[in-house]
C-alpha cells in the first residue's frame, strides 16, 4: 500500500503518533515516529522500549498511539514484539485472524545498542517480520544524559563528564547499523529527521520486505545536546552534511548512500552548537577534535567504497 | 477413558501440554526442564499440536515474548527452571502486572553460587511475590493434573493472571512413575477454546499496554492485584470439582494426610511429601498422633484454611526445601503467619532439607517426627530452625 509522498496528501492522513504526548518541546524523537507512522497504511502494532519516548507518550489513561501498543521493559522490545508477532502468525494460521498487520519497534539508544542488544540480536535472527528503529540521541536520556555506547567520541554527558583529567567519552561510537548489517537481514539503514522523505521512504520499503529490518535515525535532544530547542531539524541535517550520519541503506547485501551531501563539511559545524562538544574547542582538546574528524572520515570513506563495489 | 502408562513427570506434562494445543510457546534449555520443551518441540515438529514456538536466545525474551503474545491474545506457555526463572524476574511482575494468562511448568532447582543442577525450591520461592499463582505437585500425575487445571484457573475471567506449576527438578521431572492420561478430547473440552480479554490484535479498539503510572494510581493498581488473588482460591477449587468429575482425582489448595486427630504435623511441599506421609503411617502403628499437610496452592496463600486445619495439633515442623538466609524458610514464615491470629495456637518449628537436590530420606522423617512428639510432650521447643540431613 503506497502512501503518496506529497504533503498535501499526508496531511490529510490521521495521526497515529497524536499531538499530546509529553516529550520536551523540539525533541527529535516525536519527529521521526511521526514519519514513521504515517508511512504506511496498513494496520501497525507498536512495542515501545522504556526511554524517553515511552514515558512521554503513555501515561496513565492518557496515551498518544492511536494504534495497538505494548510496552514491557527497558530492554526488550524486540523480544516482547516477537511474541506479538507470532501469536499474529499463529493465529492467521489457524484461520483465527486474517488481517494483514505490520509490527514496529521503537527504541532508544539505549535500549537498543545496550541493554536491548541480546534480544534485538536474537529476535531479528529469528527473523521475524518486523521493523525496529532506534531513534539514537546519543546517551539515556530519560535517566539524565549518561553515555551510552551511541554516545559519541569527545561527548560531555553526566556519567562520563568532561573534567579536568578526562575530556568527555574517550572511546567511538558502536557501529550498530553496520552490526545489524552483519545479521544479514533483507533491509538495514540509516536515516534522518532532517531528509523526511528518505526517511519515509526507507520506512515505507521496510515495511513492503519480508522479515526483520533495521533502521537507526538520528533524532537530536536539546537537552542531551545542550542545544536550542529549535535546532532539531538544523542539527540533524548537520549531521547528514558532515558525514557523522550518513543517509544510506542495505537492501539485500547491497549498500547505497541515499543522500550524498552537496558538500562535505567539516564534523565541528555539527558540533559548535552543541554545548556537550563546548570543552573540544578549547585549545588543548584539539587533538581530540582533530580524532573525531578522522574517525568521521575513515567512515565514509569505507562507507563510499562499500556502496561503491556493490 | 484414562489410559495408563509410565512415564517422567516431564513427559506427561508436555503431554499435558500437547493436549491443551496451546498458539504460542516460548522454549529454553536448562537442566531440569529441558527434556519437556524438547518433547513439546518434537510435537510441534510432527504437527500434532497448532503452536508457534518463540526458540528465544534467554529466559528473559521467553518472557517477554510470551508477555507480548499473551497480550495479542492467545493461550501461551513456556517452561523453566532455576537461573532461568530467575533471569526471567523482571517480567514475571510485567506478566502479572498485565494480567495475562500465561501457563509456565517450573522444574524446581537450586540457584547458583555455588551451581548446582539438582531439585530444591529456591528458583519458585524467590519468585513468590512476582504476582504469579503457584500450584505445587508431589508426582507426575500431580504435576500432569496440575498442568491442565492451570489453564482453566489463569485463564477464568475474574482471574486471567499467569501461573506456575511447580515438580522437583530431577525426583518428579526424571523419575518414571505410573500415572493416568486423560484422553485428549477429555483434555480439550475441560479447557475450553481460549476467551480473548482486551487482546492488542483487536485492531477496531486499540489499546496501550503498559503504560507509566505514577504516584496518584499505582498504589491502586497493586491493591487490585491483591484484591484479584483473593478470587483464585474459589476459582482453583471451582477447578478441582470439574477436574474430579472427569477423572476422578480430587484436589483441594492443600493436601491433608491423617491430619484431623493429629497431635503432631509436619508441613511440606510436593515431592517430599511421599516419603512423609510413609514415615507418618509407621508413627501411626506406633499409636503416635501424626499427621501432614502439603500445600498445594502457595499463591495465594491460603492463611485461614491452613490455620483452620492446624490448629488442633500441639506440635507442627515446617520444612523448607529453600532457605532466606538470615530468616527463617519460606514456607515457615507463610505458616507462621497463617497461626499468628489464633490463639490457641501449635508450637513451630523450622528445617531446611534437601537443599541442591540432597536426598531426603524416611528417617530425616523420623527425626523430625521424633521430635515434634517430644515437644507436643514438653511443651518445649529447643532449636526453631534448624538444618538436617546435613554433613559435620
Ligand atoms: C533494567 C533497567 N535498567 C535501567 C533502567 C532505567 N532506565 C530507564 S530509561 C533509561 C535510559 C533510556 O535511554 P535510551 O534507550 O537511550 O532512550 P532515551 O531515554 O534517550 O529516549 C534507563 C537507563 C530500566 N528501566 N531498566
Ligand atoms: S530529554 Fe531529550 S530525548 Fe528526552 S524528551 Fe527531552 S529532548 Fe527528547
Amino acid at each position: 500500500m503506497a502512501t503518496p509522498l506529497s504533503l498535501k496528501e499526508l496531511s490529510k492522513k490521521e495521526d497515529r503518533f497524536t499531538h499530546g504526548h509529553r516529550m520536551c518541546s523540539g525533541c527529535g524523537a516525536p519527529i521521526v515516529v511521526k514519519i514513521a507512522m504515517l508511512a504506511t497504511d496498513y494496520p501497525v502494532v507498536v512495542s515501545n522500549a522504556t526511554g524517553c519516548l515511552e514515558v512521554s507518550s503513555c501515561i496513565s489513561e492518557f496515551t498518544a498511539w492511536n494504534v495497538p501498543w505494548i510496552h514491557t521493559a527497558f530492554e526488550n522490545a524486540a523480544a516482547t514484539l516477537s511474541g506479538v508477532e507470532t501469536m499474529y502468525r499463529s493465529l492467521k494460521k489457524q484461520g483465527k485472524f486474517d488481517q494483514e498487520v505490520k509490527f514496529i519497534a521503537f527504541g532508544g539508544d539505549g535500549g537498543t545498542y545496550d541493554i536491548g542488544f541480546q534480544s534485538l540480536s536474537g529476535a531479528i535472527e529469528r527473523g521475524h517480520d518486523m521493523i525496529y528503529i532506534c531513534y539514537d540521541n546519543g546517551a539515556y536520556m530519560n535517566t539524565g544524559i549518561q553515555r551510552s555506547s551511541a554516545t559519541p567520541l569527545g561527548a560531555d554527558t553526566t556519567t562520563c563528564p568532561a573534567g579536568s583529567v578526562i575530556p568527555g567519552k574517550l572511546r567511538n561510537r558502536k557501529n550498530l547499523t553496520k552490526i545489524m548489517a552483519a545479521h544479514d537481514i533483507p533491509y538495514v539503514a540509516q536515516a534522518s529527521p532532517s531528509h523526511w522523505q528518505d526517511l519515509f521512504r526507507k520506512v515505507q520499503k521496510a515495511h513492503e520486505l519480508k522479515g526483520p529490518k533495521f533502521i537507526n535515525v538520528i533524532a537530536p535532544c536539546n537537552r542531551g545536546w545542550r542545544s536550542k530547542t529549535n535546532d532539531a531539524i538544523q542539527l540533524s541535517r548537520l549531521a547528514v552534511n558532515t558525514c557523522y550520519w550518513p543517509l544510506y541503506e542495505i537492501e539485500d547485501g547491497v549498500t547505497k548512500i541515499t543522500v550524498t551531501p552537496k558538500e562535505k563539511i567539516p564534523v565541528a559545524e555539527f558540533m559548535k552548537p552543541q554545548g556537550r562538544f563546548k570543552h573540544l574547542f578549547s585549545p588543548e582538546n584539539e587533538g581530540l577534535l582533530q580524532r573525531v574528524q578522522e574517525e568521521v572520515d575513515k567512515e565514509w570513506a569505507k562507507l563510499l567504497k562499500e556502496a561503491k563495489t556493490d | 477413558m484414562a489410559k495408563v502408562v509410565a512415564v517422567t513427570g516431564n513427559e506427561a506434562c508436555a503431554n499435558a501440554l500437547r493436549q491443551v494445543n496451546p498458539d504460542v510457546c516460548g522454549i529454553y534449555p536448562i537442566t531440569p526442564q529441558t527434556d519437556m520443551m524438547q518433547r513439546f518441540a518434537s510435537f510441534i515438529a510432527d504437527g500434532k499440536v497448532d503452536t508457534e514456538s518463540i526458540l528465544v536466545e534467554s529466559e528473559h525474551s521467553s518472557m517477554s515474548a510470551c508477555i507480548g503474545a499473551a497480550a495479542a491474545g492467545g493461550r501461551v506457555i513456556t517452561a523453566t527452571s532455576s537461573q532461568g526463572l530467575a533471569l526471567m524476574w523482571e517480567m514475571l511482575h510485567i506478566a502479572s502486572g498485565d494480567r495475562l494468562p500465561i501457563v509456565m511448568p517450573v522444574v524446581n532447582r537450586a540457584l547458583s553460587a555455588p551451581l548446582n543442577i539438582h531439585g530444591d525450591h529456591s528458583d519458585a520461592m524467590g519468585a513468590r511475590d512476582t504476582g504469579w499463582i503457584q500450584l505445587w505437585s508431589e508426582n507426575g500425575q500431580e504435576a500432569y493434573d496440575n498442568t491442565i487445571q492451570a489453564f482453566r484457573i489463569a485463564e477464568h475471567m475474574d482471574i486471567r493472571l499467569p501461573i506456575m506449576v511447580c515438580m522437583d527438578g530431577f525426583i518428579i521431572s526424571h523419575s518414571i512413575e505410573r500415572l493416568e492420561y486423560l484422553e485428549d478430547q477429555e483434555v480439550k473440552d475441560f479447557v475450553g477454546p481460549f476467551k480473548n480479554f482486551l487482546p492488542l490484535l483487536d485492531l477496531a479498539k486499540p489499546k496501550s499496554y503498559g503504560p507509566l503510572i505514577l504516584t496518584d494510581l499505582y498504589h491502586e493498581y497493586k491493591r487490585a492485584q491483591h484484591e484479584i488473588m483473593t478470587k483464585v482460591k474459589d476459582v482453583v477449587l471451582d477447578v478441582a470439582k470439574d477436574f474430579e468429575k472427569m477423572s476422578g482425582r480430587k484436589y483441594g489448595i492443600f493436601e491433608s494426610y491423617r491430619l484431623e486427630d493429629a497431635d503432631i504435623a509436619i508441613v511440606i511441599l510436593n515431592s517430599a511429601a511421599g516419603t512423609t506421609k510413609d514415615v507418618i503411617d509407621q508413627f501411626r502403628e506406633k499409636g503416635i498422633k501424626a499427621g501432614l499437610l502439603k500445600p498445594r496452592l502457595f499463591r495465594p496463600f491460603p492463611f485461614t484454611e491452613i490455620a483452620d486445619a492446624l490448629k488442633n495439633t500441639k506440635a507442627v515442623c515446617v520444612m523448607d526445601r529453600a532457605d532466606s538466609y538470615g530468616s527463617y524458610g519460606p514456607l515457615f514464615m507463610e505458616i507462621a503467619s497463617a497461626l499468628y491470629p489464633l490463639e490457641k495456637k501449635p508450637l513451630l518449628m523450622n528445617k531446611i532439607y534437601g537443599l541442591g537436590g540432597r536426598d531426603y530420606l524416611p528417617s530425616h522423617a523420623v527425626q523430625v517426627l521424633t521430635e515434634l512428639n517430644e515437644i507436643a510432650k514438653s511443651g518445649k521447643v529447643n532449636t526453631l530452625k534448624d538444618y538436617i540431613g546435613v554433613r559435620e
